[in-house]
């Protein structure tokens, strides 16, 4: 067989810390791929080799369902060796700092590992320090890479294109992880992006620093604190979580005027185009940021954004671990 | 880098040994009932195409063809960088079936033994068999093929490179070599 090899070799990150560092080129590598994964999840012997030999480490400081369980299943649909480390359970109780529990980790000869944290910053921290390849799975306020992406793949596969969508992002903006990493993922894929929020949640200076840079990809995202303004001709509407305790800390008046100010309901829908899709990265308050019927309803694709996890986080993992430049 | 280029095959040959093959594997397996073809990305795919409408013309019978990517099956995933896969399709049930895998080149074996124990976990055929265009020879494994288009003996710093209509908008063999010896050849 006459190999393409050059040409097809499109993924260049050792890490995956946060999308920033991604070209346009590993973000559609990585989308291109997941189809074949989905493929495979499909089968009857949902089994590959792909990463046969492996070992891809999950360690966990923060509670998490969906993102630990995908990660797992996902490694192990390719055949990898997967150890998964919570700090509930693990000597980080006794004091242990990440750095050693990290050491011990790497000392078990991991290929990869799969962090999540509460601090911003700790993934890359590994990634300095170790020679494993770490992927981020949320730290802090941060960064939550593998959800953009696989809300990408969502985006992509329901509406064909994301470059020159309209996506508003609702709610909770300052503290959300996901909505920055989804910031790096939209504007590198070229699409036209609105955050929505209160004053509180979006600060006027948000983004300020990129915003009047000359062709920073930031440079176009709107802030728009009137929400039915935003919804105006949107092709995509993701809810984020609104952390309760954000009401303590000032930032609401009370949760009910936020969901009459800020929650996605049938009439505000309406506004948006015909068919727009609802996402929602879970877990949700129904009530508050979303109305029950709207996140369980014909346009909602949150079910999807679930499923779709586990073939994005099966074609990252296989890229890296095909990561030809990136040996250790 | 100078490439120096030699055409070893023109559409009339080509065209000759997809026909030779399809009536090989008509007389091989007593006709084509049981026959599903399964071309490998990117060159397979469409040969197995055309070897399907050969038999179809000749018999009246349509073999099925699926496409099969083996970037998931391959032994040497950190050597070569993460490849772009394509879409996999195995037609329906191959169970007890004679699966005839088709690819372009034969050269090291390892493609065909990737695809073997990928076709294994869609069912168990009654049988494999391998079709190829070209056999270039410097087997690793011990793997043959059934029904080979022309053998060309190759040195290794040489590339065997099948284009095809339907993906390079023309049907020729071509021999390369590259005179810098430094070329990574696959």
């Amino acid at each position: 067989m006459t190999l393409e090899t050059a040409s097809q070799q499109s993924f260049g990150q050792k890490h995956v810390l946060d999308l920033d560092s991604f070209t346009s080129q590993d973000i559609t590598h990585v989308l291109d791929n997941t189809l074949a994964m989905e493929q495979v999840l499909e089968r009857e012997i949902r089994k590959v080799p792909a990463l046969r030999g492996k070992t891809v480490v999950t360690l966990f400081y923060e509670s998490s369902t969906r993102t630990r369980v995908s990660f797992e299943q996902a490694a192990k649909i390719l055949s990898a060796d997967v150890i998964n480390v919570s700090s509930s359970g693990s000597s980080t109780k006794k004091g242990e700092s990440l750095y050693n529990t990290a050491l011990t980790i790497q000392a078990m000869q991991a290929d990869i590992i799969v962090i999540r944290h509460p601090h911003s910053g700790a993934p890359h921290f590994l990634a300095r320090q170790l020679r494993s390849k770490v992927i981020n799975a949320g730290d802090g306020t941060h960064a939550h890479p593998t959800q953009s992406l696989l809300d990408l793949y969502t985006i992509r596969k329901n509406i064909g294109t994301i470059e020159g969508k309209k996506i508003v992002i609702i709610g909770d903006i300052m503290y959300s992880r996901v909505a920055r990493s989804n910031l790096w993922g939209l504007t590198k894929m070229g699409a036209r992006v609105v955050l929505c929020g209160p004053q509180t949640l979006i600060p006027n200076d948000f983004l300020n620093g990129h915003r009047t840079e000359e062709g920073h990809p930031f440079a176009a995202v709107e802030i728009q604190t009137d929400l039915d303004t935003a919804l105006k001709d949107a092709d995509v509407i993701m809810a984020l979580r609104l952390q309760l305790e954000r009401q303590k800390a000032g930032h609401l008046p009370s949760l009910r005027e936020y969901s009459q100010t800020y929650g996605l309901n049938a009439r505000r829908l309406a506004i948006a185009k015909d068919g727009a899709l609802v996402m929602h990265p879970g877990p949700m308050n129904e009530g508050v940021e979303i109305e029950t019927d709207i996140a369980h309803g014909a346009q909602s694709v949150i079910e999807e954004q679930v499923k779709s996890g586990v073939a994005v986080r099966m074609s990252l993992l296989y890229s890296m671990a095909a990561g030809q430049n990136l040996e250790i | 880098m100078p490439l120096i280029e030699k055409r070893i095959q023109n559409p009339v040959q080509i065209e000759r040994a997809l026909t030779r093959i399809s009536h090989e594997i008509l007389e091989r397996n007593g006709g084509g009932d049981n026959v599903v073809l399964v071309g490998m990305h990117s060159r397979g795919v469409p040969l197995a195409q055309r070897i399907s409408t050969a038999i179809e013309r000749f018999e009246g019978i349509k073999v099925p063809v699926g496409k099969l990517d083996i970037g998931m099956y391959r032994d040497d995933i950190s050597e070569k960088g993460s490849p772009l896969m394509k879409p996999t399709d195995i037609p329906s049930d191959i169970n007890g079936k004679t699966v005839v895998i088709i690819d372009d080149v034969l050269y090291t074996g390892r493609s065909i033994r990737a695809a073997m124990d990928a076709i294994s976990d869609f069912g168990r055929p009654s049988q494999m068999q391998l079709g190829v265009l070209v056999d270039r020879g410097h087997r690793e494994l011990p793997i043959r093929a059934d029904y080979v288009g022309k053998n060309v003996p190759t040195a290794k710093d040489e590339d065997v490179q099948v284009r095809l209509m339907e993906i390079d908008g023309a049907d020729e063999i071509v021999i390369t070599t590259n005179n810098n010896d430094m070329g990574d050849k696959t």
